[in-house]
């Protein structure tokens, strides 16, 4: 309370603390509304729903907690909630590696330096469901590119989206193509704003590049890093164009996430109540998910004098 | 033929071929194009300055009914604002419009197969019947006599509700490459052993050549176990609704899809759906094809298809029991929450009248229900689609059968079964895969019987 606001001030006759905070509530009021009903009343319902066996015909029934126990037992969803690990993970890694790795590279000067990072970033622009058809083209076990180049340098075809096996991997490869520029634009963006004089002092001391690049670049850059690391969390969890155009979460259930097991019992099955309930369980899974990043990118940023 | 007739008498759900008797009278009538215009004096333009919204599903179908909209329009004074949205988007769309109790069409598009129940169950769908029977709503020359028994079965409900009227029916066949089967020195087989045989004499991986090919793609495929099953006169839900999913028939038949995708299909055959099966079969490089009768057009089109001018076109073998064609088909409906009902209705009927369903067999889109345009010489002649794709299409649909059986839950019997078969293409047992579909799946087809 010891700082006085522009509007405190402004309100002027009003001494009382207590008063003056119910005028502030007037004005946070519209967005609260708003708050309200596109945040707390869907997520509320969604809870309701999920304690109901509501279907999009017939009579919709209380059914307490019986929707999470059948979730609970329900062995396509326990899988689906380890396909979506996986393949976050595997969405997460790649991207984050090779995209720092094409920053560091698209950070020196060389000619016709602007020209590749454009070609670089080109894939970011494309629309998902695009590249999804196309990269659907290239697996094709007997025409698709992908096998072609594989066999023309003598390695053996591979099944690509169309073994239970390689179907994730396989997957991931789309959205390492796709969003690797993302998480370079980032990094390459920190790398700018970082100070040259910690180089030009390890120069004199005769660092390598890679000493300058282990204990200068990579722990000033490391906050961007974590940036990139939550965005691309965040895509990877959510994704489901890619995975729904190429596989629809096949071979069988192989490449089900969360999100495709989601939309089938939703949109497919209409099962409403369940569909809910699987939304409350990702709802969790994400909170969940979201403290450990916050945690560990408290943990990179540039904390000096605590 | 001996088959349909015992089969027509042992099922009450079979009643689905082509009537042949009707057939028979109507061979020979001569097809002439009449304007419907030219018709007495129904009045077409009593709704005149009214608008339609009509919701299709994309195929080419649709596409032809939008080529002539023009001609309903001025037939009628009735404006159309049609759309076409891919399949499964399309059944989507309309569930979650019939739910919210008002829709933005007024006519829409219903596949029999996955939809039939699910509407019936909603009351989504206006009944028809009245609209039928009233002279001054459905013209004189509609005759809805000439649709094929087996399309009008199709199109009723177990109450005697026409919620639709029949549009298309979609009959499977086996598409064949002639160049493979001679190289091989044998002949388009007759039944499913000659058909693994057949298989197996075509098959050479190491040359790239593949046996045959057919949906492996989960939920996708489920249409050709059941499709095979009836093979051994059996659908996968019994008269009285029972599963018959683990009868030593059910295993039979997915013993032989296992054999036919693991053994003789392309590698990664187990993520077909049929776009991928058809980029196969046009390469050249597959014997047979498993699928509905309206692929000719890409298949025949030389800019595009390595293997037009050579494509066999076979009606579905014989299994050890029974011959029949697995029946798939669509129809239109109005929305029972049209306020322009009768207009939408006259829209049905034009959709439906001869002169449409000749031009969908003509351009090869697909198999229409009248039997005028079916088994009439004169429009058989005028394809420009080889006669063996026309004597196959008379002769399945003659055969054909429900290739799904007619429940609520289409979509979870899809989906579950196709899992326990993309499983046996990746080696797991036939009965054990379909026990544990089947442990699964009933729960979910009594709660939508009880419900």
């Amino acid at each position: 309370m010891s700082v006085e606001s522009p509007g405190g001030i402004a309100l002027g006759r009003s001494g009382n603390p207590a008063v003056r905070r119910w005028q502030y509530l007037l004005f946070a009021a519209p967005a609260l509304v708003a708050v309200f009903l596109v945040i707390v009343f869907p997520w509320a319902f969604t809870v309701f729903m999920s304690m109901h066996d509501w279907g999009v015909v017939g009579s919709r029934t209380f059914v307490g907690a019986d929707n999470f126990l059948r979730l609970l037992s329900d062995k396509r969803f326990i899988e689906s909630i380890g396909h979506t690990l996986y393949f976050t993970a595997l969405a997460i890694a790649l991207p984050v590696v090779l995209g720092v790795f094409a920053a560091v590279v698209f950070h020196r000067n060389f000619p016709m330096r602007g020209v590749l990072r454009a070609i670089f970033i080109m894939p970011m622009m494309a629309t998902p469901v695009a590249i999804a058809l196309v990269w659907t083209m290239m697996f094709h076990p007997q025409l698709g590119v992908l096998n072609y180049l594989l066999t023309s340098v003598g390695l053996p075809p591979s099944l690509w989206v169309y073994s239970p096996a390689t179907v994730i991997p396989a997957l991931v490869l789309v959205e390492v193509w796709h969003w690797t520029p993302l998480v370079m634009l980032i990094v390459l963006g920190g790398l700018a704003s970082l100070p040259t004089e910690p180089y030009e002092s390890a120069v004199i001391d005769g660092a390598s590049a890679w000493q300058m690049f282990r204990h200068i670049t990579f722990p000033l850059v490391l906050p961007f890093i974590m940036v990139a690391v939550i965005i691309r969390a965040i895509d990877a969890l959510k994704t489901f164009d890619t995975i729904f155009v190429i596989t629809q979460g096949g071979p069988g259930t192989a490449s089900e996430t969360i999100n495709i097991f989601l939309y089938l019992q939703a949109f497919a099955f209409y099962d409403i109540g369940y569909a809910s309930a699987v939304v409350v369980v990702f709802f969790v899974i994400i909170v969940i998910f979201s403290l450990i990043l916050l945690w560990a990118r408290q943990r990179t940023l540039w904390v000096v004098d605590n | 033929m001996r088959n349909f007739r015992r089969s027509i008498l042992t099922s009450r759900r079979t009643a689905l071929g082509m009537g042949a008797g009707t057939a028979a009278t109507l061979i020979g009538a001569p097809y002439v194009i009449r304007r419907a215009r030219a018709q007495s004096d129904f009045d077409w333009k009593r709704f005149e300055g009214e608008h339609l919204e009509v919701f299709l599903s994309k195929n080419p179908r649709s596409a032809l009914l939008q080529e002539h909209e023009a001609e309903f329009v001025e037939l009628t004074g009735i404006s159309v604002g049609s759309e076409q949205v891919p399949e499964q988007q399309h059944r989507q769309k309309q569930v979650i419009e019939f739910t919210s109790g008002s829709t933005s069409f007024d006519v829409t598009m219903t596949a029999y197969h996955v939809q039939k129940r699910l509407f019936a169950k909603g009351g989504w769908l206006e009944d028809l019947r009245p609209f039928l029977e009233d002279p001054e709503l459905t013209p004189p020359d509609y005759d809805f006599a000439d649709f094929s028994e087996g399309s009008v079965a199709y199109a009723t409900q177990a109450d005697g509700r026409m919620d639709t009227v029949p549009f298309n029916i979609d009959p499977w066949i086996v598409y064949w490459n002639q160049d493979l089967f001679a190289e091989a020195g044998i002949e388009y087989p007759d039944t499913y052993e000659g058909m693994l045989e057949a298989a197996k004499a075509i098959h050479a991986p190491d040359k790239g050549i593949y046996g045959v090919v057919s949906r492996g793609l989960k939920n996708a495929n489920t249409p050709v176990w059941t499709g095979l099953m009836l093979g051994w006169d059996m659908e996968a839900v019994d008269a009285e609704g029972m599963l018959t999913t683990t009868s030593p028939e059910a295993i039979a038949a997915a013993e032989l899809y296992k054999t036919l995708n693991a053994d003789y299909a392309p590698e990664g055959v187990v993520g077909f759906n049929w776009n991928e099966c058809q980029t196969s079969f046009m390469q050249g490089t597959v014997g047979m094809w498993i699928d509905g009768l309206g692929f000719a057009k890409p298949l025949e089109d030389a800019a595009t298809s390595k293997v037009a001018g050579k494509v066999g076109y076979g009606v579905f073998p014989s299994g050890p029991t029974a011959r029949h064609s697995p029946l798939f088909g669509s129809g239109l409906g109005v929305s029972a929450f049209s306020p322009r009902k009768e207009a939408a209705f006259l829209y049905c009927a034009w959709a439906t009248n001869k002169v449409n369903q000749v031009r969908m067999l003509q351009s090869g889109a697909g198999a229409p229900c009248r039997n005028s345009a079916i088994f009439d010489p004169e429009v058989l002649a005028s394809l420009a689609f080889p006669e063996q794709w026309a004597e196959t299409l008379v002769e399945s649909a003659r055969i054909a059968r429900p290739g799904l059986p007619v429940i609520i839950p289409v979509s979870e019997f899809r989906d579950i079964y196709g899992v326990a078969l993309t499983n046996m293409i990746s080696g797991a047992d036939p009965a054990e895969e379909l026990a544990s579909a089947t442990e699964q799946f009933r729960p979910v087809l009594e709660k939508s019987e009880r419900a």
